[in-house]
């Protein structure tokens, strides 16, 4: 029995799950401290969020609703720092996938829905694939650094759908919108009146494939090689470029596809700032999944909760839900520091050593 | 020609925060820091700023204010980055975060709104006796934000520090090789560390602009974006005091350009992409022959650890 739990230790610590919780615990630990000294209650805060993401059925659909979203950009972001490039313009694969998906649903007319749905997500999914491409080959061939292409073509993606939905493509009316997406193409909504629609299948089956590709085939582990040790690798005869042109169509692919789940399951049409903070959201939970897609998919629910918490929070409490980014921030800074935990453990055998 | 002339006056103080953003992310870049918390750095040296004007009624105090709480955050950010061996990306992107959320609270707190602050005191604009007699360059600087000459005078001295002191010297080989730095005796964290703080304060300085240098008050998010457009300008300047201003100059032309002609009859989104595009359209042409700091982003280890 002991060796057992011995065992499962041994396995958590190495996961990096037990990792991980601690750290949450204690970020959630210092920023009940900052709201403290802000001068709010910190249990009244904590009761606010838990009940606003999970109070009651509707919100924990809702909690959930976010949570795919959040998975997309997550796994997008999990998979292009696997091959060792950051991917900071997912929030603008996302806005291109998600309005291509809306143009698709709409203006595709006729079609069974089995054929048109996959057909409007694949519109999605090619869309933000290559607009990640766009930064990829750039990075290839010119050696242009990703990190200012990517943040620029977000800027440039933001203001080409902007012209898009508010001239060509926009629905009658004041609203600036698309119009609805026809019922072919729509993704069912699971709970009436909340945001959660069968997307979240689909994001739970894009993260086991994922999982499986990167840990058991060829693909996966020459991809990680590259990330790891960019050097061995290519001594080892594994194509770089090949690997960061792969792995960045599906980073952008991913957030592709979870904007256009946006489109065809929540909303029904594109509209602007929908995607909004997405993109750079995954960051934070590839992080603190450790670039691990399952781990992504327990993180982003987390942010799910914590985001509909907030919402609850900002709404029946006069404390601001803008404080769950200074919650969030603390948790990317602990869960990213392994040094923390190291340094705590030496201090404490100092001390034990110094008695 | 007064088109020209507006135009360029337009783009110097679009340029100013910019170019305080880009030498900050230069300065800590090459001493091997990667520094994405530009953007909550400006944005906290914004509020603060307008915090200092509020209490003391000088915008100048504020200005303190500004370059104080910049350096603070990036004392916090080295803390994780340097000392607990954080991913440096991660850093920045969580001081985004909290400055995005601890600006919003704060600013419930003191003025108990959530958008904008009340209006304070401003640094308001100056005129130098010589400069604003000298025909064109009075039309482009000769009333401006007393930040933009402090703006050309760090500009200068970051330059010679950095290039012509023993200091800089050691700030460079930090970034380029901080294990042979170590082993030649520099002490490698007290110049990150340093380099952090100044790099926070001067994109505090930065934020400061926005705010008492521009509209007198704080509003949500004023920073937009900024930080980033900065750390793109320090590559494309080729981590050169100099060459960082100015990429931050052809950003601000073309921002001052999109401007001008949204009058015209071409979609106003077209037109604002324009910056971007341009930026993007520069890195194809102009190939730096400046390489980053050898080193930067690679954690170092001092003996024994």
């Amino acid at each position: 029995m002991v060796k057992m739990k011995g065992k499962l230790k041994d396995l958590m610590t190495r996961s990096g799950i037990l990792f991980s919780l601690a750290s949450m615990v204690l970020a959630l630990i210092l920023c009940a401290v900052v709201i403290g000294i802000l001068g709010y209650s910190p249990l009244e805060a904590y009761r606010a969020m838990v009940k606003g993401a999970f109070g009651n059925s509707y919100n924990i659909s809702q909690t959930i609703g976010i949570a795919v979203p959040l998975i997309f950009s997550g796994l997008s972001m999990a998979i292009a720092s696997k091959v060792g490039v950051f991917n900071i313009g997912i929030e603008g694969q996302m806005l291109v996938g998600s309005f291509a998906a809306a143009l698709a649903g709409y203006y595709i007319k006729g079609l069974p829905m089995f054929i048109h749905l996959p057909l409007s997500l694949l519109c999605g999914i090619m869309m933000g694939g290559l607009w990640a491409l766009i930064a990829a080959e750039l990075r290839n061939f010119l050696h242009i650094n990703e990190v200012i292409l990517t943040i620029m073509l977000n800027y440039v993606a933001q203001y080409v759908v902007s012209y898009m939905v508010n001239f060509p493509f926009k629905a009658e009316g004041n609203v600036v919108r698309t119009e609805y997406v026809q019922d072919s193409a729509r993704l069912a909504i699971l709970v009436p009146h909340t945001r959660l629609s069968s997307g979240i299948f689909l994001a739970l089956i894009v993260a086991i494939v994922l999982a499986i590709v990167l840990k058991r085939t060829k693909f996966g582990y020459e991809l990680r090689a590259v990330g790891t040790n960019p050097l061995a690798a290519q001594s080892a005869g594994i194509n770089q470029k090949k690997y960061i042109r792969l792995a960045m169509f599906i980073s952008g692919a991913l957030a592709g596809l979870g904007g256009a789940g946006e489109v065809l399951g929540y909303c029904g049409y594109y509209i602007p700032s929908m995607t909004q903070g997405y993109g750079f959201d995954g960051i934070a939970i590839a992080t603190m999944g450790q670039n691990n897609p399952i781990g992504t998919v327990v993180s982003a629910f987390l942010f799910g909760a914590l985001r509909n918490g907030a919402a609850g929070m900002n709404q029946s409490t006069s404390i601001p839900g803008e404080l769950i980014e200074v919650l969030e921030a603390l948790i990317i800074l602990f869960v990213s520091t392994p040094g923390i935990f190291k340094y705590i453990k030496k201090q404490m055998k100092a001390r034990k050593a110094g008695k | 020609m007064d088109f020209v002339m507006n135009l360029l006056a337009g783009a110097i103080r679009v340029t100013i925060p910019i170019g305080f953003a880009a030498l900050a992310g230069m300065i800590s870049e090459r001493a091997g820091v990667i520094n994405m918390g530009l953007e909550g750095m400006m944005l906290i040296g914004a509020f603060f700023s307008v915090v200092g004007s509020y209490i003391t009624g000088s915008p100048w105090i504020g200005l303190i204010f500004a370059m104080v709480s910049g350096a603070m955050i990036g004392l916090l950010m080295s803390v994780f980055a340097i000392g607990f061996k954080c991913e440096h990306m991660l850093t920045g992107v969580a001081a985004n975060l909290l400055a995005s959320g601890l600006t919003v609270v704060l600013l419930q707190m003191i003025w108990n709104t959530r958008g904008k602050s009340e209006a304070v005191n401003g640094l308001g604009v100056v005129s130098v006796p010589v400069i604003n007699k000298i025909p064109i360059i009075k039309d482009l600087i000769g009333t401006i934000s007393p930040l933009f000459y402090i703006l050309v005078a760090l500009m200068l001295i970051v330059w010679f520090v950095l290039y012509h002191t023993p200091i800089g010297l050691r700030i460079r080989v930090v970034g380029d090789n901080p294990f042979m730095a170590g082993s030649m005796g520099v002490k490698v964290y007290r110049i990150q560390y340093a380099c952090m703080a100044l790099s926070g304060a001067l994109a505090g300085l930065g934020g400061a602009y926005l705010s008492i240098g521009d509209i007198n008050m704080f509003s949500k998010g004023m920073v937009a974006g900024r930080g980033y457009i900065a750390l793109s300008m320090v590559i494309l300047g080729g981590w050169h005091p100099v060459g960082v201003v100015v990429s931050g100059l052809v950003y601000g032309v073309a921002q001052s350009l999109q401007f001008r002609i949204q009058s015209v009859k071409i979609p106003a989104q077209l037109v604002q992409m324009l910056p971007y595009l341009v930026t993007i359209l520069v890195l194809f042409f102009v190939r730096s022959k400046n390489k980053a700091p050898a080193m930067e982003g690679v954690h170092y280890y001092q003996k024994g650890e």
